[in-house]
């Protein structure tokens, strides 16, 4: 590892500064309230922490599921390098979720209740159920790597006996919670602005989602590279940046068939808050989309990891559209986070990087611990193998 | 007999006797100040709003099939048969759902409170339950505001709008909004004038969620064949290649 004293530092300090911040918040929260520590109303019952704590939590855990179905369903195995990071982001974003929801519920003491009192006509009673379950399933997807880390063969033995049921429940969870969240806002088609509001935000989020992990899985795999001096993956991650190309060109077309046949092209030509919106939404999917088709795009790291951010941010932007922007015309109201909530946001995010670089550091994430690769898989995964 | 109330806006005078009578059977403070709020909330279940000279109330629509009841994850709002939504807060967690699928915006939060519940009109489920009218219509000094059965209500409405067509706008709003509602209103202008919401659905909300929850045992049944099948193909060429690789 590379010491660069004065930039850490400079990080610490950061660090240190926004988690004070969220600490006030937190104690705001708890002896003031929602209404203490919210701008939330009757007329805008949710925010930030929705917005984007829990559906932006979600979202980019999403590389997890579909590395484990690229790695072990289908089996492109090259790919297993960046499994097991894809796998931690999942399981730390999956935690990280849970944590925002006890400071978004008004009663986080009852976090268990939708497990023992049942209604399967409500999405939220689905989400619940997917966060636990799903929850649980990356806590075993992940258990194999302390196990490694202190020689246990034989749970190491028993987990993988279960490993594929296992990660198939994985895959089919994750499909319906990535949907599901999308499901959320069919309820209200009066209130979510008509560029948004559409009948299949189930598959509009679900397909995202899969973008959206890919993309996280290289921005993780550069910022790792950096920080723990690792060469990185790059033929993998430009042939990852291949396919995530074509899942944003499936994206975008989708979407683009929806508003045609919604009939909505003409909103755009308004003036609103919301045109502009949208219209940054698309760019940060579209303009990914197009460079990545170019090999010269993908293989030069930094412009990899451009569109990869470029993509992340369009998803952010799209979850936070749906979620609240959206849907302030709608409410009649406006809603500008208060920065109890913005310090909240922060330290979970500042504390999922923290906790994600202890793992790495302690754990055996990046290493490859695949010596059965096929030798043409190996070629091609050469750089990073032979580095790690 | 399912129950509902009817609301004629060209009968109220704008008293707000029906605001005080809610406040005293929800044991809310009443005073001044909150009869100016013209808005409900948390502490005022149920508002008279001026729209020029003209009145409006709002409380809850206790929709036919309330999006409120369909979304709670815990089944905490229920709709009765008599025709109340009513609320269970021991079982709420408070994930605000319910506020967010509301068409009308009608469920409040105790935003301020370290335990808190959701509030909104019931209706007075007790005081119906027992035989005996709403708090609010019980109020009213010039009947603007009557409780009884809902085809009875709509039948009088009916006749009402056929009586004075010069007096009323020829519509009754919640016969058919979001699938009908429990309160029922009459007036004198079109409803958006009296801060009414126009652009809800015409269909009952719940519908648009259920479309896809309904399809979730497919996806998990289908779905775990699919990625089953593929596991095994793609299991099995491993093995064969593994196989093959060593003959060589």
């Amino acid at each position: 590892m590379k010491r660069k004293f004065p930039k850490i530092t400079v990080w610490r300090v950061i660090f240190a500064a926004i988690l004070l911040s969220g600490l006030y918040a937190t104690y705001l929260r708890v002896f003031y309230g929602l209404g203490g520590s919210t701008n939330l109303s009757d007329k805008f019952p949710w925010g930030l922490w929705i917005g984007f704590d829990v559906m932006c939590g979600v979202g980019l855990a999403a590389g997890g599921f579909t590395l484990v179905a690229i790695v072990h369903i289908f089996r492109i195995e090259r790919y297993k390098p960046v499994l097991r990071p894809a796998i931690l982001t999942a399981f730390l974003g999956y935690t990280l979720v849970v944590v925002g929801l006890l400071y978004d519920l008004g009663r986080p003491d009852r976090l268990w209740h939708p497990l023992v009192m049942w209604n399967p006509h409500s999405v939220m009673f689905e989400v619940a159920w997917c966060v636990t379950l799903y929850t649980t399933v990356l806590f075993l997807e992940f258990l194999p790597v302390v196990f490694e880390k202190f020689g246990w063969h034989k749970p190491l033995e028993w987990i993988h006996r279960i490993s594929v049921p296992l990660m198939i429940l994985g895959v089919l969870l994750s499909t319906l919670h990535q949907s599901s969240l999308g499901s959320l806002f069919l309820i209200v088609p009066e209130k979510l602005y008509p560029l948004w509001y559409t009948p299949i935000l189930p598959l509009l989020f679900y397909v995202s989602s899969i973008a959206v992990g890919l993309a996280m899985t290289i921005f993780e795999s550069w910022h790792s590279s950096r920080a723990f001096g690792r060469a990185l993956e790059l033929p993998l991650l430009a042939s990852m940046g291949r396919v995530l190309a074509v899942v944003l060109s499936v994206y975008l077309w989708i979407r683009f068939l929806d508003m045609s046949h919604r009939h909505v092209f003409g909103l755009l030509a308004l003036n609103r808050v919301e045109t502009w919106l949208f219209a940054l939404e698309i760019l940060l999917m579209l303009v990914p989309a197009l460079l990545l088709y170019q090999a010269r795009v993908r293989m030069r790291p930094g412009a990899l990891y451009a569109c990869a951010v470029m993509v992340v941010f369009g998803f952010i932007t799209n979850r936070l559209n749906v979620g609240t922007t959206g849907l302030e015309a709608g409410s009649g109201t406006h809603y500008i986070p208060r920065w109890s909530e913005v310090a909240v946001t922060l330290s979970i995010v500042a504390v999922g990087f923290a906790i994600f670089r202890a793992v790495a550091q302690y754990f055996p994430i990046f290493e490859a611990h695949s010596p059965e690769q096929a030798p043409v898989e190996m070629e091609e995964a050469e750089a990073d193998a032979v580095a790690v | 007999m399912p129950k509902a109330i009817l609301y004629d806006s060209t009968l109220c005078i704008g008293c707000r006797a029906c605001e005080g009578a809610c406040a005293e059977r929800w044991g809310l403070p009443y005073n001044d100040k909150i009869a100016a709020e013209e808005v409900i909330s948390a502490h005022k279940l149920t508002t008279i709003e001026t729209h020029g000279d003209k009145f409006s109330r709002r409380l809850c629509m206790n929709c036919l099939q309330p999006a409120c009841a369909s979304v709670c994850p815990v089944g905490a709002l229920q709709k009765t048969s008599l025709g109340p939504v009513v609320y269970d807060a021991s079982k709420c967690m408070g994930c605000r759902y319910c506020m967010q699928a509301c068409p009308f915006q009608v469920p409040t939060y105790e935003w301020s409170s370290r335990l808190p519940k959701m509030r909104k009109c019931d209706m007075c489920y007790e005081r119906q339950s027992a035989g005996k009218v709403t708090a609010c219509t019980e109020a009213c000094p010039v009947g603007a505001t009557k409780n009884g059965d809902r085809d009875a209500l709509v039948a009088e409405a009916r006749q009402r709008l056929a009586e004075k067509p010069d007096q009323y706008y020829q519509k009754i709003y919640g016969l058919t909004e979001v699938g009908g509602t429990s309160v029922l209103y009459l007036s004198a202008v079109p409803f958006e004038q009296i801060g009414l919401r126009t652009n809800v659905p015409q269909e009952p909300l719940p519908e648009t969620t259920w479309r896809v929850l309904e399809l979730v045992p497919d996806v998990v049944s289908t779905g775990s064949i699919l990625l089953g099948g593929i596991w095994w193909i793609t299991n099995r060429r491993a093995e064969v290649a593994k196989k093959e690789g060593r003959r060589r």
